[in-house]
């Protein structure tokens, strides 16, 4: 089901886990699991730096200098947000309904700061830099693990991953501009929801995963002619209610036990 | 994009981001718990559907749905994650390449 219990093997023998909190290192007895969240992490960097050239190229047509470009990707870090501010600029857009729209799109960070929060092993103020990366990628991975030491190191991970790439992706999107053509001719649109396919497996293992999934999923389809961008993805939250009304399983969140959950 | 809303964007951005994490700890009550653990199922699933079907609030079936279609077919059969990735990216090449 998750890609990151499946596709151990070719790697080393034993992972060492270290705790990104300062505490001691411990010897991590499921072997190969650490090193393949680690190049999980790696790879959906990458395949995000890939959309961060996308953005670069917008940015670039926008009438975006590099500069601005970059303090978009350092600072937003919110590629929905940051593609919705862009390309509402570049329509014509005021920059009230730039800002507003993408900060409808940037809220849905906060309920996966709330689901992070109770994951992540870091307490007090280093929870502060932290909150930078709480994003969709770094949610899906972190909590896609089966305990709390790897949630945490899944989450820095791909947080450093995505970081890194997205902004060295703006930085030659914004370079080399009308350059590279289209981005869309070799099918980057279709890494970011593919990414969160291969990562599903574990939410879907429960019945109410299933029915927060397939109700939200329509709720957002039926919401897009409808509303506002940035709207459907956040009414989509509210499939959690039919969700609760059914029997709670034996764990809720995915790893630990749900593989064997009904 | 003046500098102004480059900055209110991304304090806002990150506003929303820290307040969610600060606040999460703090919620104790059993079933705010079980709703906040829902929440990625829901979301994932809606962004799934979004980045597939929108196109500037409209729905539109385009090639991105062989991406999707792959990408399903691919985590099924148990394809390491990069894998899913590169396979649906070429899927939606291939399709947009053909279909236009």
């Amino acid at each position: 089901m998750c890609s990151q219990c499946e596709t151990a093997g070719d790697e080393g023998t034993l992972a060492i886990r270290f705790s990104f909190d300062g505490g001691p290192a411990t010897v991590s007895a499921s072997m190969t699991v650490a090193s393949t969240h680690r190049r999980d992490s790696v790879a959906l960097g990458a395949a995000v730096g890939l959309v961060g050239i996308t953005f670069g190229v917008l940015a670039s047509t926008a009438g975006l200098p590099l500069i601005k470009a970059m303090a978009m990707s350092l600072l937003v870090f919110t590629g929905a947000s940051q593609f919705a501010a862009v390309g509402v600029m570049s329509s014509g857009g005021s920059p009230v309904s730039a800002v507003g729209g993408a900060l409808l799109l940037a809220a849905r960070n906060s309920l996966y700061g709330m689901r992070l929060s109770e994951r992540l092993t870091q307490h007090g103020w280093k929870r502060i830099p932290g909150a930078h990366w709480v994003i969709d990628e770094t949610t899906a991975m972190s909590v896609a693990q089966d305990d709390e030491v790897a949630a945490t190191e899944a989450f820095w991970w791909t947080g450093a991953a995505l970081f890194f790439f997205w902004n060295l992706g703006t930085a030659v999107g914004v370079v080399v501009g009308d350059a590279i053509g289209d981005p869309e001719v070799y099918g980057l649109d279709a890494a970011f929801p593919a990414s969160f396919v291969a990562l599903l497996g574990p939410h879907l293992a429960t019945a109410p995963g299933r029915v927060a999934g397939l109700v939200g999923a329509s709720i957002a389809i039926v919401a897009v002619p409808l509303t506002p961008a940035g709207a459907p993805i956040l009414l989509a939250a509210l499939a959690i209610i039919p969700a609760l009304l059914l029997p709670n399983p034996v764990a809720v969140s995915p790893g630990t036990t749900a593989e064997e959950a009904p | 994009m003046s500098w102004a809303a480059i900055l209110v964007l991304a304090a806002g951005a990150y506003g929303f981001k820290l307040a969610g994490v600060l606040v999460g700890n703090r919620i104790e009550h059993p079933l705010l718990r079980r709703s906040i653990s829902l929440i990625p199922p829901a979301l994932f699933c809606a962004l799934i559907a979004l980045q597939t079907f929108e196109r500037d609030t409209d729905l539109v079936f385009d090639a991105r749905v062989a991406g999707l279609v792959v990408a399903l077919f691919a985590t099924w059969r148990k394809v390491p994650f990069i894998g899913v990735i590169v396979l649906a990216m070429a899927a939606t090449a291939v399709a947009r390449l053909t279909f236009g």
